[in-house]
């Protein structure tokens, strides 16, 4: 009967490493050393983070004292390569004869791509720093213009950065 | 024939032909805006400079040419307008050289200074020339830093059309349109310069029953319609080729959807019948057509009321009614308002299958509606193409216009009446058919003979099946299925927008109604099935293949030949009509 002959990697282990405990010790010096360092884990919904300018979060609708700034030309959900966004014009009486009747974002669609306010005519549409986006259903995911609509008080961050890095 | 040469192409073309005409004849566009095929020469937008010259010769008259072989061309100093140029033999075109294109990057500069680039807001957006040639031939970028010149805004020039005037380019193609096409000369300019403007002869307005053209002709968005501003995106919608159901014209227009719901209803270009144009009537009307007061499923009656049920039991009932009475007491109305192959369907089944004579349809005359132009007295779209594939009474059998003293003496129990309604013919057959035994309609509309009937089967409106319609002047139209319906939903193979292509069940603008409803010719077979006659069409296509071979008038006929030729006339169906080039004012519609 011949004899077979192997090549385990429990073979090829020294008698140091097969008793194990230099390993252990290494591993235990690592975690003495962690747990002296400083700490770097925010507690998260006591501790918030807030994002610089360019940071890109849920898109929102500008909206100034006067009213929101889109004029529903469409553009945002023709751009858009998830169709997240439906929009559906109306007329109005002011100078800017058009005015979203509907603005849809479907944040389950979306991709945080920035693409539509990039293509915005109007700086309408800007990528926000909302980043806490919990959905119950998937139609609780559809924001309308009632959620959609952000005070441009609250961007004035994102809108420099826009001007600065804009060409 | 003259020969010039455009772009080192030969090209051979009538005399007299300005150059823009014999570029176009041969499939080059050169950029143009106030030019139209159908209108006279205004020459008044600059867009079509071109540089032209002619090619040297020497004194015995023979060409001469330089060193590498190429012609030697005398140019002229200034470019010349392509549009009011006619052609001369030895011409020389240069539609893409740097003179040119200097020359028509200039204009476009020149217009786009007081143009007031609200794109975002402005309803051609998409399909706009001035947005065309921008993207070709500007930098993208104003060397105007002073003010835009302000103009009235929102002006109301007819009942159907809204002017802006800081948009217009002044091209006067509208007020031509008004002049020579409408015969409604109230259009014109007004002040001069940069504050030019159009306006209506005080105490006129533009209410021509063709006015909404000049919205199509419009190359930018200064004319648009009040009953459509802001609905829609053209690249929203889902453009589909149809015919117009208003008159027996049978206009051919392209029909925008959205969410299976038709929005928008525009003319299609075709030589023999439209032209260019539509009336205003069919544009409006075309939409509620399609989507307003539809039937959605089969209703059957039960204690006096029309009970949605099941398609089985619809058809099971309607087969059991007409195998349970003599066939000379049945009945057989066709339409003039459904398809060749609807009534094809139907007049077989009246035939061979109920075998009874009494076969007719309703006509429907208005003295009121014809005019000159497009429009014409005979309102459905096809009573001809009925009549020609066999919806008249066989010898014996009783005519529409006696049905009602029939029905009175009972002499009819069973009235089957496909797309149509009764108090259409009178209010005396009206009466009659309400008080008829069984009442079998097939009907795509709520109309009062479907609210009558004892069993309603509903068809797929023009909008909702394929099939053909024959005009007034015996040409066999095609028309493509425009909706989405239960059983058939939109193919690939239509022209679909990224909406109607992406959206998935889950979206929310997929949810417009998908209507139970199927074509006429399915509903004919399937009863006829039920009694026993075994028919196999499986598309209406098969439908149509069958009546070629057993309608003389549709020999040789099929659907590709009605596509490529934009129709085929009855009788001449042997030699159809050469191909002509197709304009279209505005053919950027991204979809």
């Amino acid at each position: 009967m011949a004899t077979v002959k192997t090549n385990t990697e429990a073979q090829r282990l020294s008698f140091w490493e097969r008793i194990y405990l230099p390993a252990i010790a290494k591993g235990m010096g690592l975690t003495l050393r962690q747990m002296i360092r400083p700490k770097f884990t925010r507690q998260y919904p006591e501790q918030r983070w807030n994002p610089e300018g360019s940071y890109r979060g849920r898109p929102v609708l500008v909206l100034e004292e006067d009213g929101e700034r889109c004029v529903a030309c469409g553009l945002c959900s023709r751009v858009c390569p998830a169709l997240a966004i439906e929009v559906r014009a109306a007329e109005t009486n002011g100078v800017k004869e058009r005015y979203p009747a509907l603005f849809e974002i479907n944040m389950v669609r979306c991709i945080f791509c920035g693409f539509c306010e990039e293509v915005c005519p109007e700086e309408a549409i800007v990528m926000s720093k909302d980043y806490e986006l919990v959905f119950g259903s998937q139609e609780e995911a559809i924001l309308g213009k009632d959620k959609l609509l952000v005070p441009i008080s609250q961007l004035r961050e994102r809108l420099e950065f826009l001007r600065q890095w804009r060409g | 024939m003259p020969v010039i040469t455009i772009d080192g192409r030969l090209i051979e073309s009538a005399a007299g032909k300005t150059i823009i005409e014999a570029a176009y004849e041969h499939g080059i566009t050169i950029p143009h805006f106030c030019w139209h095929p159908a209108l006279s020469v205004a020459g008044n937008c600059r867009m079509c400079m071109v540089h032209v010259g002619s090619h040297k010769k020497d004194k015995g008259g023979t060409l001469l040419f330089d060193d590498n072989g190429r012609a030697d061309v005398a140019w002229m100093p200034k470019l010349q307008i392509a549009c009011a140029t006619t052609i001369a033999d030895g011409m020389v075109v240069d539609t893409l050289g740097k003179h040119t294109m200097n020359g028509q990057n200039a204009v476009m500069e020149f217009l786009l200074i007081n143009h007031p680039l609200d794109c975002p807001i402005c309803d051609e957006a998409g399909q706009c020339k001035l947005q065309e040639y921008a993207f070709n031939h500007s930098k993208g970028q104003s060397r105007f830093d002073e003010e835009k010149v302000h103009k009235p805004k929102r002006v109301v020039l007819g009942p159907e059309i809204m002017f802006d005037s800081e948009r217009c380019i002044m091209c006067s193609r509208c007020i031509r349109f008004a002049d020579e096409v409408a015969h409604q000369p109230v259009l014109t300019f007004t002040h001069r310069n940069d504050k030019v403007t159009i306006e209506t002869f005080p105490g006129t307005e533009f209410d021509s029953p063709y006015s909404m053209n000049v919205i199509d002709i419009c190359p930018v968005g200064a004319l648009t319609s009040i009953d459509f501003r802001f609905r829609a995106r053209v690249w929203e919608m889902s453009f589909t080729d149809s015919i117009c159901p208003g008159c027996a014209r049978g206009c051919n227009i392209k029909v925008g959807i959205m969410n299976n719901e038709a929005l928008r209803v525009e003319p299609r270009t075709n030589m023999h019948v439209n032209e260019y144009w539509m009336c205003d009537y069919g544009r409006l009307t075309t939409p509620d057509v399609i989507n307003q007061n539809r039937v959605n499923g089969p209703h059957l009656r039960a204690d006096g009321t029309l009970i949605l049920t099941t398609w089985e039991r619809a058809l099971e009932f309607a087969a059991h009614a007409i195998s349970s009475v003599k066939p000379s007491q049945i009945m057989v109305l066709g339409s003039a308002h459904a398809s060749n192959e609807d009534n094809y369907a139907l007049s077989r089944f009246a035939q061979s299958v109920v075998k009874t004579s009494n076969v007719d349809f309703i006509k429907h005359i208005d003295h009121e509606f014809g005019d000159a132009f497009l429009r014409v007295n005979e309102r459905a779209p096809n009573a001809i193409g009925a009549h020609t594939v066999g919806i008249a009474p066989a010898h014996g059998g009783h005519t529409v216009d006696e049905l009602a003293m029939r029905i009175r003496h009972e002499d009819i129990k069973i009235l089957i009446i496909l797309e149509d309604s009764a108090e259409a013919h009178s209010h005396e057959l009206a009466e009659a058919v309400a008080s008829v035994g069984t009442l079998i309609v097939l009907s795509s509309h709520m109309s009062v003979t479907a609210h009558q009937a004892s069993v309603l089967l509903p068809v797929a409106g023009f909008a909702e099946c394929e099939g053909t319609f024959t005009n007034i002047l015996h040409r066999v139209q095609r028309f493509e299925q425009v909706l989405s319906t239960k059983d058939h939903p939109r193919t690939m193979t239509m022209k679909n927008s990224r909406w109607d292509k992406f959206g998935a069940p889950n979206d929310r603008w997929t949810k417009g109604t998908r209507r139970d409803v199927r074509p006429g010719w399915a509903i004919v077979q399937d009863i006829a099935n039920i009694m026993g006659a075994g028919w196999t069409f499986a598309s209406a296509k098969d439908v149509f293949t069958h009546a070629t071979h057993h309608v003389s008038a549709f020999e040789q006929l099929n659907y590709e030949l009605i596509v490529q030729h934009q129709g085929a006339v009855l009788g001449k169906t042997h030699h159809p009509e050469k191909n002509v080039p197709v304009y279209e004012s505005h053919y950027m519609k991204p979809q």
